[in-house]
Formats: C-alpha cells, structure tokens, sequence
C-alpha cells in the first residue's frame, strides 16, 4: 500500500491533505458528510483575538473556475473559540488541528496564538499574516519582509508549538517574505493566500462584492500557487505547505513534486463537500498505479 | 438531513418569460421540511446555485427559479432526462409547530415557491390561512391555481395589471392575522417585518457552500451571527434586525 505519511516540523499527519483556513468553518459541521478522521488534518477558521462579523454581504461571486471571497475573518474570538468550537470538534475528531492565527497587531498575534499553544487540540499554528479581506493588520504584515519577519519572531518567543507563516500571493517577491519569515525562526511555511480580484456587473457597472476588491481562489490560481511553491522551496529550507485550487490527487501530486511538504484544499470543499475525501482516495490510486512508495520519494523531484 | 445525490430532470418548463419550473427525480431520503433549500451543480460553474424546494413528493421534488445570470441561464436550456448533482436537505426551514391564530403567507415575486410547500402542510394541518402574493405586474404572477386550491389568495401588482395595485403591504393592513410566514426581496421582507405582527421569514443571500463551512452568506441579528444557509434561511422576526 503507498505511505501516504508526511509529517510537519515532527507531528505525523496519515496523509498530506489539510483542509484550508476559512473552508471548513470549525470542523465539526463537515462530519455531517463523511468521517473527518481520515483527513490528514484541518486548519481552522481564521481566529481574531474578539469577536468579528466581517464584511457586509454580498461577500461571495462566481469567478471562471473559481471564486472571490470577502468574507473579512468572521469569527467569535479566540476566547469561544478554545471554550465552544473546539470542545465540539474533539467530538467528531481525534487527531489535532491547526489554529489559523490572525491579528491586527502583532500584540493580537501573540495574544491569540498564546490561547491556542495552550490547547491539547492543536497541534501548529499558522499566523496568517495574508488575509486580503481587513484593512490595516491582515495581509499589511505579509506585504513586508520586516513586517513578516516581526510578527513571526514575536509569535515564536510567546509559543511552544510549531509556528508555521502563511503568506500572501500579492507582492512583487514572494521568496523575499519566504526568506525574511525563515530567518526569523519560522518553523514553516503556508503558501499561497488568495490573489486580489474584482468582478463587476456588466450591467449596471455595480462592483460584485461590498468591498470591492476581494480574495480570488480556486481552481484558476492553481499554476500561480505552484509556482510560487517552487520558488519558495528553491529559497528555503523550512517545509513548505502547498494552497492553491487543489481539486484532485494529481494536483497533490504536482505540489509535492514542486517541493511541498503537505497541502491544504480549500475552494474545491465550497462545491464539493467530499472533495479532501476524494483527494486523498485518489492520491492513494495514483501512487499504486504510478509504483510511488512514499511521497518523500518524490518530494522536490522537479527541481532537478 | 443533509445529504448529495443525482437527481433526473422530469421535466423543465417555463411559467414566465423568465421564471421556470424543474421537476427532478430521485432518491428523497433526505426527507426535506418546508423552506429549506438546495445546492445545484451546474456543469460550466465554480459554485453551486441554492435554490428552495417549491414541493415535493416520495419519489422526487420541484424548484422554482428565475433567470438571474449565467447559472440560471444555463439551467434553464436543461432537457428532461439529464442528472445534477444536488446537495439536499439544506437550511433549517419553516418551523410550523411556532405558528397560532390566523396565518398570512406572504410571498414576492420568486419568493412565493418555498411558500407553496409551506400552504400545502398548512392545509394538511387544517390551518386557518390565507395567502397574499406580490408581483410587478400580470406577466410575473404564476402558480396562481395552485396557491388559490389551498387557501384564499390575494394578488398584488405594482401596477395594478392583476389582483389589487400597490405592495402586499397594502393589502395586509386591512387584513386580520395573528402570524405570518414570508419569503420574497428584502425591502418586501422589510415592510411585511415593520407591520409589527410575530412570524418567520425566510431570507436570500448569494452563498459560497450553502452548508455553512464558508460564512459567505452571514447576517446580522439581534441573536448575534447567522450564517442564512444553516442557522437560516429561515428567521424568526424577533431576532430579525434590518438596518436603515
């Protein structure tokens, strides 16, 4: 049988397939489709330190093989989160999650990435520094090397678990915040973000989402994620955890080969509920067929 | 129950110029309450579109829509005997066992099917109803027969082209009710909500996965967040808030 394991700064994961931040809200509501376990494990929605609506709706449109979300990290606060989510996830889950961390400060970073190192439920965080949907903090420290690199040493001294940073597509170099986040002790990498979009009516001329501009994912940003997944793993030595319109087992297959460590699949659960479930069952068939006995066998194989 | 499935069109067929009703077979295990909705993939399009079961029977159910855009344009030239995958059994739906006294189902425009299914168990039960629909004019009215079998029905035009003219509202004022279960556009669902009475409305937001894992489709209430496709569509107007 293919060896589906990876592991992640030494936490073992039975498969690479992550749900993302932001597409399987806590968790717990997902196992009403399929049995969450055999997921390799899941990134939470995205936690502020308070409470949040986020941004007026309309915050979802249609997009040519994708979607743009303003969603603006709707969240009830770190604080239910550890007391209410959490406790009703470990009742459908018994691996450990990862918290996706977010702030408007680096002083929020700490707070909320302090609550959630104290959690048996978790086992790494990811400081969202890539958020294109808030103004101010969000994607302002992953748009800076020294904005990346001071969030990321800030978080690293308040925490004990693996710190991993997920970054933002939108800047002119993304190996630069890659390098500048590595040398400030991060444990890892997440990439990428969503792409800043816009749709507007052809009709009336009326911009799609309330906030105008917003965060475009899904299937059509998948060649910019593996790239910039290449490019990164070309720069650093830190795994890398591969995000971007990941919709079968061979996408998985693709990531891997560019270098990533794990993957994380988001847009594609919006449509299809089942869609990690299928990814993993295919990426399990296509290792068998293709003789791949492990994926560390392949890990980075293109980079030759 | 949530679940996914294929169903089969039966049949496809245009009520309006632009408003359309589709029959689809299959398996109903997912025993659907009345106002829930569900999640149609469309072959062309990222997301799916959630649209509120209008009936349903043992061996399948119906769905009403209007012509809004590119996917309910492409679902429209669906032919009979083509299968969608559907996710089912979607939103909380109508809670029957809230309302008391005289009813008015209240419906506007494309909010009038989920409403349908709603008079039908209303009759079932032996419910002191009535119906009141709203539309813009003559052209837009449809399910006129089937609406007016179950109870005493009331249509509004903007224009007066039909029934009486002005808004549902208008025709409410005069009328004697103790509850109100409605669905239509949000200014509608605004007017029906400032009359005062108690009762439930069911409301439309455009949706990211319609099961609640995006947060998409969030509104704010005087209960704090609701996502419209899990804690919703359905909302009781004691908890609703409409700003300005």
């Amino acid at each position: 049988m293919a060896d589906m394991r990876v592991s992640l700064s030494g936490w073992q994961l039975d498969n690479p397939v992550i749900a993302a931040s932001g597409t399987f809200g806590f968790g717990y509501e997902m196992a009403q489709w399929y049995d969450i376990n055999l997921l390799g494990s899941i990134s939470l929605k995205g936690t502020t330190a308070e409470a949040r609506f986020g941004n007026p709706t309309p915050r979802i449109a249609e997009c040519s093989a994708g979607l743009l979300n303003a969603i603006g990290l709707q969240n009830p606060g770190v604080d239910t989160v550890v007391k209410e989510e959490l406790p009703r996830l470990r009742e459908v889950f018994s691996k450990q999650a990862i918290a996706n961390v977010c702030g408007f400060s680096v002083e929020e970073y700490v707070r909320v990435a302090q609550a959630f190192d104290a959690c048996n439920e978790i086992a790494l965080l990811e400081i969202n520094i890539s958020c294109p949907n808030v103004r101010h903090g969000g994607m302002a420290f992953g748009t800076s090397p020294a904005a990346a690199a001071s969030v990321t040493e800030a978080v690293k001294r308040a925490v004990k678990k693996p710190v991993y940073i997920k970054l933002s597509p939108n800047v002119t170099d993304i190996t630069e915040i890659a390098a500048a986040a590595e040398s400030a002790g991060a444990d890892g990498l997440v990439l990428i973000n969503t792409l800043l979009g816009m749709r507007i009516d052809p009709r009336t001329g009326k911009k799609l989402i309330s906030t105008g501009a917003a965060g475009f994912s899904g299937p059509a940003v998948k060649p910019v994620a593996l790239r910039m997944v290449y490019q990164v793993c070309e720069r650093v030595s830190v795994p890398v955890v591969g995000v971007g319109g990941i919709c079968s087992g061979d996408d998985v297959l693709e990531f891997i080969s560019a270098g990533a460590q794990a993957v994380e699949v988001g847009s594609c659960t919006l449509t299809d509920p089942f869609a990690c479930k299928r990814i993993i069952e295919e990426l399990e068939q296509r290792m068998e067929q293709w003789g791949i006995s492990s994926l560390d066998e392949i890990r980075g194989r293109s980079h030759a | 129950m949530r679940s996914q499935g294929f169903y089969e069109i039966v049949s496809n067929r245009p009520l309006t110029a632009d408003t359309f009703e589709l029959r689809l077979s299959g398996n109903m295990d997912f025993a659907p309450v009345c106002g829930q909705f569900v999640n149609i993939k469309i072959d062309g399009l990222f997301l799916r579109r959630p649209i509120s079961i209008c009936d349903f029977s043992g061996s399948g159910f119906t769905v009403i829509y209007k012509i809004v855009g590119a996917g309910t344009g492409k679902l429209a030239e669906m032919k009979p005997g083509v299968k969608l995958d559907i996710l089912t059994g979607l939103g909380n739906g109508f809670d029957l066992s809230a309302a008391r006294g005289r009813i008015a189902v209240i419906g506007g425009g494309v909010g009038a099917p989920p409403l349908y299914v709603l008079a039908k168990e209303l009759k079932k039960r032996g419910a002191d109803f009535f119906t009141v629909l709203g539309w813009r004019d003559a052209s837009q009215v449809f399910y006129r027969r089937e609406f007016e079998v179950l109870a005493p029905l009331h249509i509004v035009t903007e224009d007066g082209s039909e029934g009486a003219r002005g808004f549902v509202t208008d025709v409410l004022r005069d009328m004697e009710y103790d509850y109100y279960f409605t669905c239509g556009p949000m200014p509608m669902l605004r007017a029906v909500h400032r009359l005062g009475k108690e009762g439930q409305l069911s409301f439309e937001e455009k949706m990211g996965c319609g099961f609640g894992a995006c947060m998409g489709c969030s509104c704010e209430t005087l209960a704090g967040s609701r996502r419209i496709c899990t804690e919703g569509p359905v909302m009781k107007s004691t908890e609703v808030r409409f700003d300005g």
